[in-house]
């Protein structure tokens, strides 16, 4: 009986070793990536990480450094848990994950404060929060735990791109609507303002909080009403 | 005690965390659909934010500040380790959870299991980081001051959590646009509601 398990397992051992190796982009892993970008978004359907998204969406400038900063700590905090996921037992895993994160997100913050000091200072303490960004602990967790480095790489990056996605739309509607330029830049011609005898006027309303939650509001309703199967019951 | 009163009111309604804030959106969002629910959520909020937020500003004042060392001896009044604070923060966050999720369950475990896995997911809201994180941006005088805003922040939350989740159980009866049912239509509503909130703006006791 010991001599037929131990010749099934050695089958078994042969099998696994004769598998083709999976190419990199395989059609699974470019799934990984592309998914998060519409039907599996971090922000409009899994609903995490908006709590940094929606405060710092006024301008594009900030936005743009914002999703840089969020794709860094995603791919680097997801390869490196991936990393240790052997290691880690199970109970305190939520203060692993949170050091491991905690710690990127210092020396992103270092980063920022050395080469964009004004765009830092713009965010203040949302760059701090991107710790507890629940896109990246909820990757972490449900990811990054379970799967293996290159996935978990591809995982996090696709999901930083979806979640950058939304901040830039919102970003771009915000600051168009809002104060007429894109990335600074004057967009909408000066002499079409009221002050200079035209007939446009700035809408201040798009700068103020709310604004943001409607923005995004409205996003999902035309993405959902695009794409149906994302419709909630 | 005009101050305190003051902040405490500040930091309920005109720096609401989520109204002006859009901190602890993503509890806010995935646990506003019973009322009961959000009751326990926001208790739980309220409790960790009033704990961590004074332990985070003795630390901060202590130990992470530039010349916060020179309690221990002047040699060290230089040292500046604020590039830490993130770091020690959070552990504190998640320490502290810990050690009040143990104290519920030994001293009242009637409210522990109404809280129950409500406790372990605070230390990942983005409001009581955010708490710590605002206490540090705004150099409170003292550990009173921090505690009230503590406090204040955390009904603030309370309260908000509370609102939506009554106006979701509503919702459900009404005639919402299929795209927009479930998440659209909550965010734009939480968007009406800042709206609303936005009317305490600039006002000062």
């Amino acid at each position: 009986m010991a001599d037929v398990l131990e010749k099934e397992e050695k089958a078994k051992e042969l099998l696994i070793d004769k598998q083709p190796k999976e190419p990199l982009l395989s059609k699974k892993n470019r799934k990984l990536l592309n998914d998060p970008l519409n039907d599996n978004n971090p922000i409009t359907v899994q609903v995490l990480g908006i709590c940094s998204a929606l405060a710092i969406t006024v301008k594009l400038y900030p936005a743009l450094v914002m999703s840089i900063s969020v794709l860094f700590v995603m791919a680097a905090g997801n390869v490196i848990v991936s990393l240790m996921r052997n290691f880690i037992p199970n109970r305190i895993r939520i203060i692993v994950q949170l050091v491991v994160v905690a710690s990127l997100v210092a020396l992103v913050d270092q980063v920022l404060k050395a080469f964009v000091y004004d765009v830092s200072k713009e965010l203040s303490v949302f760059v701090g929060l991107i710790i507890t960004n629940c896109i990246i602990m909820g990757r972490l967790e449900a990811f990054a735990l379970g799967n293996t480095v290159w996935k978990s790489f591809l995982d996090g990056i696709g999901n930083a791109f979806g979640y950058a996605w939304i901040l830039l739309a919102v970003a771009f509607f915000r600051e168009l609507l809002g104060s007429g330029t894109l990335f600074g830049f004057q967009v909408i011609p000066n002499a079409w303002y009221l002050a200079n005898g035209g007939f446009y006027s700035n809408n201040g309303f798009m700068l103020l909080p709310p604004m943001a939650l409607i923005t995004v509001g409205i996003i999902i309703w035309v993405q959902r009403a695009r794409n149906t199967k994302l419709i909630e019951e | 005690m005009q101050e305190l009163v003051n902040l405490f009111v500040k930091a309920i309604f005109v720096d609401n965390m989520i109204f002006a804030y859009f901190l602890g959106m993503c509890s806010y969002l995935a646990v506003s659909k019973k009322v009961s629910t959000a009751v326990g959520l926001g208790i739980a909020v309220i409790f960790v934010l009033t704990i961590t937020v004074p332990v985070n500003f003795l630390l901060e004042n202590y130990i992470l500040r530039e010349g916060a060392l020179s309690w221990l001896s002047p040699a060290f009044a230089e040292v500046d380790l604020s590039f830490l604070s993130f770091i020690l923060f959070i552990a504190v966050i998640a320490s502290m959870v810990q050690l009040v999720e143990m104290t519920v369950e030994k001293f009242s475990p009637s409210l522990y299991n109404a809280l129950g896995i409500f406790l372990p997911l605070i230390a990942v809201n983005c409001a009581i980081l955010g708490g710590s994180l605002f206490m540090q941006e705004r150099n409170f005088i003292g550990i009173t001051e921090a505690t009230v805003f503590g406090f204040g922040s955390g009904i603030g939350w309370f309260l908000a959590i509370v609102a939506i989740a009554a106006i979701r159980e509503k919702i459900q009866y009404s005639n919402v646009p299929a795209p927009l049912k479930g998440l659209g239509i909550t965010f734009i509503v939480t968007g009406l509601m800042g709206i609303a909130f936005m009317s305490f703006m600039g006002i000062k006791l």
